[in-house]
């Protein structure tokens, strides 16, 4: 049975299940890392202990996430090698250098100053300490950057020639680096991370006021992240818009799989929910509200939009997951923005923190960011197949000569592992939440610490059996 | 479009930072992944605790080497990436999970209490024993010669699977504990210190033997690396290779008698750099040994341009603030959790 295992639905499989384990790591300290240094701020500004608890809360659960970012990340970049040789041949003229540049300027910054912001409280001054928490943060930003415009130069590629053997070579590189879809992919990304923090951190908040625990610390962290539900949290349907206009003149059918449109029409209807079916062209059982997609996407009632019918078969989506993606992502935004909504409203009657059905409602809301970030990917990444470069280069004729019972054991290692592995970083997440910020004793500076602990404490060893 | 192809041998300055940047996580993860291989046998939980904080704050900056490696080979010689990946499939993918149980376990371990961080234990040693192992057989399979046709591998899913390359891979493991046990002598005091140096030796005594049975056997695998060593007046002009091994080994056995806490670790990085110039010497030049060579195997010029100006003003940065990082936690690693 093994034998017969088709090597590109493995391999694609593969990455789906790495890449998406990956990126909820990244989506989540991209914005912690920048939380983490407004909170240092803070603390430096004001001089309040409450936000040094915070932080040293924060850092530790920084610490497991980046951990496992960085260990399923070395995979990713090996990947593309193992199992994509034929597209790493064809692109990397042009995607290498600017995979070598994420890992220059982002990748060491991270890793280096990573150590600073762990173990350098009691060995650098507090600026230094401080600066290296924002270095940490501009990495994270840095590689953002770098990677997304990776990703949407396949997407909307731009700035190229295809050459000797089907090699695509770059002749522009500000066009390659800043192809069309790039800035709001960027953009819509950046903002996604940030919201998924705010929404962590906020759920984890009001747990702790709704069990009554830590409240002066929950306070504090409920209202920085509520500040980001109320203002950061209505620009993302904006730029998701925005982002929405660019796909349409880019990759007009991803638009319609999310849409769930099969034929091209004026004055097209919105499909609040259905089932789209690949075989027989159409969406069933759909619940449509008149004119909106047309409204939506031309901005005009009587807009023509284009059905998937247009395309040949072999050159559409799977349309189903594509549309129910978009119908999460956006669901999960739009509760986003009520959250701000309604935290508006408490903060004016004065009953902000202390509302017992709104801590409830954020507490569940705790996961909603990672949802959200994996559903919009699986927007864009299933939308715009069967192309790996949109247009150029067929995801099915890049894969490597490695052949398909070698996939399946991978793939099957991969899942025992990072099953294990990140169950496992979850639980000690979860402990750490459990836990709580803790009374700075420990803290540097002058909140009684002793000696710096990394410094050699030579009396304390008696011939290394003491702790056995 | 920009090129410096006009002025500058773009290929030959990739393969320089190519093998550099691999050199450089070999020595760095070298010494973090042989204080894994070393952890079990340490004499208590105490001293595992130091051997751990020893390498904490480094060992995710090392790793990125082992990125910028992958990452830059991809952009500067993607033939030479698209090739020898699926061809060494499968102790790719293995060594990539033991880094991932070792990587995690560093976090892991300070979070955990009690039996499970046992667990821990296990999965840093055999994760960083596993890692170690599979690059050195990643190594003996392509030392070996990797079979292309046209632009792919055409080999079997097991040609880098032989005793050579299980010898390479002992070797590496051996290389590494040794990198390890010196760089604990430098960085412990006490009873880690007197155990590592006792380790040292006894690691010493293997890592000579691989050395002299991975030399002699290199040239019976190619006929061309056995005229490189062997032929007149190459022998004598390569002569100090050996020479100069010998010497490093005879200064070190002698550095871990007489106590020294410094020159030991260096000393081994200076093995492991003559092994390698050795090495590369053996495989010039290629890049898919022995039918693609780094100029055929090279990007085109427009894109190893735009990188090596990034790589010119981010290289050295970037080895600026990787030593500073090296300085803020120099001297001895206490057991201590630190944050």
């Amino acid at each position: 049975m093994l034998a017969n295992l088709d090597p590109v639905i493995l391999a694609r499989i593969q990455f789906a299940f790495t890449i998406s384990f990956h990126i909820i790591f990244p989506a989540f300290t991209i914005g912690l890392a920048s939380w983490l240094a407004v909170v240092e701020w803070r603390f430096l500004k004001t001089g309040n202990v409450v936000y040094q608890e915070i932080y040293r809360m924060w850092v530790k659960i920084f610490a497991v996430t980046f951990g496992m970012g960085v260990v399923s990340g070395v995979v990713m970049s090996y990947q593309f090698g193992t199992n994509w040789s034929v597209f790493s041949d064809k692109a990397g003229n042009v995607l290498g250098p600017l995979l070598g540049y994420e890992v220059l300027t982002a990748f060491f910054l991270e890793a280096s100053f990573l150590g600073v912001m762990l173990f350098g409280w009691n060995r650098v001054s507090r600026k230094m300490h401080f600066a290296s928490t924002v270095i940490v943060a501009f990495g994270t930003l840095l590689s953002a950057f770098w990677i997304l415009s990776a990703n949407s130069w396949m997407q909307t590629p731009q700035g190229y020639r295809v050459g000797e053997y089907g090699l695509f070579y770059p002749t522009d590189w500000l066009q390659v680096i800043f192809n069309p879809s790039f800035p709001y992919r960027f953009a819509h990304m950046v903002v996604a991370a940030y919201l998924t923090t705010a929404f962590v951190v906020g759920g984890i908040a009001a747990y702790y006021l709704w069990r009554k625990r830590h409240v002066g610390h929950a306070r504090v962290m409920f209202g920085m992240a509520m500040v980001m539900a109320v203002f950061v949290a209505p620009l993302q349907p904006i730029i998701g818009d925005l982002h929405g206009l660019n796909t349409l003149e880019h990759q007009p059918a991803k638009v319609a799989a999310m849409e769930g449109l099969w034929e091209t029409q004026r004055g097209a209807p919105l499909k609040l929910f259905g089932w789209p079916d690949q075989e027989q062209e159409k969406t069933k059982y759909a619940l449509e509200i008149p004119k909106l997609s047309s409204l939506i996407l031309t901005h005009e009632l009587e807009g023509e939009v284009k059905g998937l019918k247009e395309w040949p078969r072999d050159e559409r989506p799977p349309v189903f997951w594509v549309f129910w993606s978009f119908r999460i992502m956006v669901g999960i935004g739009m509760l986003m923005v009520m959250t701000g909504g309604i935290a508006v409203v408490l903060f004016f009657r004065k009953k902000l923190f202390d509302t017992r059905w709104f801590q409830v409602w954020c507490m569940a809301l705790t996961p909603a960011g990672f949802i959200a970030v994996l559903a919009g990917w699986f927007v864009t990444e299933i939308g715009r197949q069967p192309y790996i470069v949109y247009g150029a280069l067929r995801t099915s004729d890049t894969v490597s000569p490695v052949i398909g019972p070698n996939i399946a054991l991978s793939l099957l290692a991969f899942i025992i592992t990072y099953t294990f592995v990140f169950g496992a970083g979850s639980y000690y997440i979860l402990r750490l939440i459990g836990k709580g910020p803790e009374a700075s004793e420990k803290a540097y500076g002058d909140h009684g610490i002793k000696a710096p602990p990394l410094v050699t404490d030579l009396g304390s060893e008696t011939g290394g059996g003491k702790n056995v | 479009m920009f090129s410096f192809a006009s002025f500058l041998d773009l290929p030959l300055i990739w393969y320089g930072l190519i093998m550099t940047a691999m050199f450089l996580y070999v020595i760095l993860d070298g010494f973090d992944l042989g204080v894994g291989i070393l952890f079990p046998f340490a004499p208590s939980d105490t001293c595992r605790d130091r051997m751990m904080n020893s390498i904490a704050p480094f060992w995710d900056g090392n790793e990125t080497w082992l990125i910028l490696g992958g990452g830059g080979l991809f952009a500067a010689f993607p033939l030479a990436y698209a090739i020898v990946l699926p061809a060494l499939y499968i102790p790719v993918i293995l060594m990539l999970l033991g880094l991932v149980f070792r990587g995690v376990a560093f976090e892991f371990r300070f979070k955990a209490t009690g039996r499970s961080r046992k667990i821990w234990d296990v999965a840093f040693h055999f994760g960083s024993l596993g890692a170690a192992f599979m690059q050195g057989m990643i190594l003996g399979g392509f030392v070996q010669g990797i079979e292309v046709n046209g632009r792919n591998f055409a080999g079997n899913p097991l040609d880098w699977l032989s005793a050579f390359s299980v010898m390479t891979g002992l070797a590496l493991v051996c290389g590494y504990a040794l990198l390890g046990s010196t760089w604990l002598i430098m960085k412990t005091a006490d009873a880690t210190q007197d155990w590592a140096r006792k380790c040292a030796a006894y690691v010493l005594v293997l890592v000579a033997l691989f050395m002299g049975l991975v030399s002699l056997s290199m040239p019976f695998l190619n006929a061309d690396v056995k005229n490189l060593w062997f032929s007149l007046p190459n022998f004598f002009m390569l002569l100090p290779m050996p020479l100069m091994t010998a010497g490093l080994l005879v200064l070190l056995w002698r550095d871990l008698r007489t106590r020294r806490e410094y020159r030991p670790f260096f000393l081994s990085l200076g093995l492991f750099f003559l092994n390698y110039v050795g090495l590369g010497i053996s495989m010039w030049p290629w890049l898919v040994p022995f039918e693609i060579s780094f100029r055929k195997a090279a990007a085109a010029p427009e894109s190893q341009s735009l990188l090596l100006v990034g790589t010119a003003i981010m290289l050295p940065l970037v080895l600026t603030y990787t030593g500073y990082c090296y300085y803020i936690f120099r001297g001895k690693a206490s057991h201590e959790t630190t944050y």
